[in-house]
């Protein structure tokens, strides 16, 4: 069990904060909360991804001034760049709609502006 | 802001904006590239509202000349793609020309920069486009919340 | 009622993600990787560049960004679009 642990870490870390991340999306009301607990999630898809693509003992996959050794794979690293950028376009949108719901209701409650009225 | 924090930010981004550059540029050579590269001077952009306020920003960069030169940044970006159209649709068609035509030997070289076919071009074209898009958005959030100064 | 249905859903996910994060994924270190192989080999002589990431991301795989550029493009236009005339608080 702990050679488990010890010899594939990043993926146990990246589950670890998958559960962080969805605990928070499922039982908290605050919608700043929410808006971290969805930077979380990402953060840790995106750590998952990275680790899929690794060699053991690889070096970085660019050919200046580059030391011995088998290259890690460079399309995950790919994906994981397009992902990063889109998480920080999603989290932008999020937070202008929560401000204005702030303004609109005057609460940052989930539960007080779960009806659509007015 | 007090003085001493508007003369730092004043003269540190002189230093952010040629370090952002450089790794836009040299992007098919060392790690790096057109995102990264905005990215960085976006952080310069939120570091100048910080530092006077974004009433003051708001004279300076004005979120119409941002969005003009978001949008001709991605046009740029899709003109690049589109004229080597007799192949395939992103195809490198400057690799083994004249303009940013040489290949680089194979295994480990120490770098060259005039390699790499198309795409300096397309990096410079996606660095302006993060830039602009991210520096609007940071100020239209700093000026809907009010924009007082944090003494 | 509703919180025990939650609770249920939660575990049922985290049993899920720990057995096919051990069984399903292959071994760390030793990844499936002809296309991968490939790029690496030939990415000097046909996109001409050292950074291989870089040519991943402009050359061979072009349409994912064309693809990130427009999401980004339509994030920017709906911020500016909801938070319009800076500075005037609202009354409800």
């Amino acid at each position: 069990m702990a050679e488990i642990l010890s010899g594939n870490f990043p993926l146990v870390a990246a589950i670890v904060l998958m559960g962080i991340g969805l605990y928070i999306l499922i039982f908290r009301r605050n919608l700043i909360k929410i808006v971290m607990g969805i930077a979380i999630l990402s953060s840790s898809v995106n750590l998952f991804l990275v680790t899929l693509g690794y060699r053991t003992g690889g070096i970085a996959p660019i050919y200046t001034e580059a030391p011995e050794g088998p290259m890690v794979l460079p399309v995950v690293q790919a994906l994981v760049l397009t992902n990063i950028v889109i998480a920080v376009a999603t989290s932008a949108l999020i937070l202008s709609l929560v401000i204005r719901i702030y303004r609109h209701t005057g609460s940052l409650d989930s539960k007080k502006s779960r009806r659509m009225k007015g | 802001m007090s003085k001493i924090v508007r003369t730092v930010a004043n003269q540190l981004m002189l230093f952010v904006l040629v370090f952002g550059l450089y790794v836009i540029v040299h992007g098919h050579v060392t790690p790096g590239g057109g995102f990264q590269g905005g990215a960085v001077i976006a952080s310069g952009v939120v570091m100048l509202i910080v530092a006077f306020g974004s009433g003051q920003i708001k004279k300076s960069l004005r979120e119409r000349r941002l969005s003009v030169v978001e949008s001709s940044a991605a046009l740029l970006f899709i003109l690049v793609a589109f004229i080597g159209i007799g192949t395939v649709f992103f195809y490198n068609f400057l690799v083994g020309s004249r303009i940013f035509g040489d290949i680089p030997p194979t295994g480990t070289n120490p770098g060259n920069i005039w390699t790499g076919g198309v795409i300096p071009l397309m990096n410079v074209a996606v660095g302006l486009k993060v830039m602009a898009g991210l520096s609007a958005a940071v100020l239209a959030l700093a000026l809907f919340s009010g924009g007082e100064e944090i003494e | 009622m509703r919180q025990f249905f939650a609770w249920l859903f939660l575990v049922v996910l985290m049993v899920f993600l720990v057995i096919g994060g051990f069984k399903m994924v292959h071994p760390f270190g030793e990844p499936p990787s002809a296309m991968d192989q490939y790029i690496i080999d030939n990415s000097q002589e046909q996109a001409g560049s050292n950074n291989v990431v870089a040519a991943v991301v402009f050359d061979y795989r072009g349409f994912d960004t064309l693809g990130e550029a427009t999401v980004l493009f339509a994030a920017v236009t709906g911020v500016m679009f909801v938070l319009r005339a800076g500075g005037k608080k609202e009354e409800t």
